[in-house]
């Protein structure tokens, strides 16, 4: 288990988990494309729901660099439903419900004290390896500006 | 994190003295509750420190949020093109909580813009751009939500008070002189 958050260079290790209540992503179905996964407390708390309604708007300049945004929190797929529902967001948000913040854990991401995952970010490129990470006090909204210099970097070293 | 990565240009919308020591700029959403909280502050600001300061606005509209706020954000801007554009910006914030389609159609007319020329940059490129560009060069700038205030480039503490974006002011007015 890692007590830190993954840092670059490392394989992001893949995962099944629910997106939908009937459909699961597995994160190398995803390859060929770069991913954003923004680990994330709780749905409706204040901070995270301003965090994800940024990243709902920022998509359309992810979506330059070829990258895709996915949420991740423990909160359950019923959840999620309601909760994108409500704040009209289009990206997936997935529920690191069962076996409880198994996900969270092996990125390093899981606050065992809180029973739910930190605030942390990470970029993963086309071959599955992350390229940026960054772990954020909970409190605090991250932006979404360290994730669009990574991947500008990661246009660049690409040339 | 914390610093604005497009300076201040003759594209953004600005108002106060011109060549003023302290350029405040906000990144603003017009149907955000807290932006429509700050709109008299920067009133009051521009009233007590008038040669001090010039003010830009700039959009951040979460439109998925806040449904008019994109739309809101286009009307200023294209009231901008016949000259209008703070006189919309405050009609905007001063009907905040009743915004809707047709509200930028009222406002426009009342305002006395041509409204051939209002509906036609209302939904153009150009006008759309300005809107997106401000939008993008606050991701940039580490913006999270709104509004977010910078002051000579730097990000402002604001904490829903006037207090603290006088504060903030008044810290940077005396290095100046």
């Amino acid at each position: 288990m890692a007590e830190t958050i993954l840092a670059k260079g490392t394989t992001a290790p893949d995962f099944e988990l629910y997106c939908t209540p009937d459909q699961r992503l597995k994160l190398r179905d995803l390859k060929g494309k770069r991913v954003i996964l923004a680990f994330y407390p709780a749905d409706w708390s204040p901070v995270c729901s301003d965090q994800m309604a940024l990243y709902n708007e920022a998509r359309k300049l992810f979506q330059q660099h070829n990258a895709e945004v996915i949420g991740i929190s423990v909160d359950s797929k019923w959840c999620h439903l309601a909760f994108e529902k409500d704040r009209h967001l289009h990206f997936p948000l997935l529920a690191d419900f069962e076996p409880k913040g198994e996900v969270s854990r092996l990125y390093g991401a899981y606050d065992e004290k809180e029973g739910q995952s930190k605030r942390a970010l990470f970029v993963i490129d086309e071959q599955g390896v992350i390229q940026w990470s960054y772990l954020s006090p909970d409190g605090i909204n991250p932006g979404a500006d360290g994730i669009l210099q990574a991947l500008e970097t990661m246009d660049n070293s690409q040339h | 994190m914390s610093a604005l990565k497009t300076p201040v240009s003759g594209k953004d919308q600005q108002t106060g003295h011109p060549g003023a020591p302290v350029t405040l700029v906000e990144y603003g959403d017009y149907q955000c509750r807290h932006c429509g909280i700050a709109y008299p502050f920067i009133k009051r600001l521009l009233a007590e420190k008038e040669k001090d300061l010039l003010f830009v606005f700039r959009n951040f509209p979460l439109q998925e949020a806040h449904p008019a706020a994109y739309m809101a954000a286009l009307a200023a801007e294209a009231a901008g093109r016949q000259g209008k554009f703070w006189l919309m910006h405050d009609m905007i914030f001063e009907h905040q909580d009743n915004l809707h389609g047709n509200s930028f159609i009222d406002f426009a007319a009342a305002l006395d813009l041509d409204m051939q020329q209002f509906a036609q940059d209302w939904r153009s490129e150009a006008v759309k751009q300005k809107v997106e560009a401000d939008f993008e060069s606050g991701i940039r700038s580490g913006v999270n939500g709104t509004p977010t205030f910078f002051l000579n480039g730097e990000k402002v503490s604001y904490d829903e008070t006037y207090e603290s974006l006088l504060q903030a002011v008044e810290a940077v007015i005396p290095q100046q002189r």
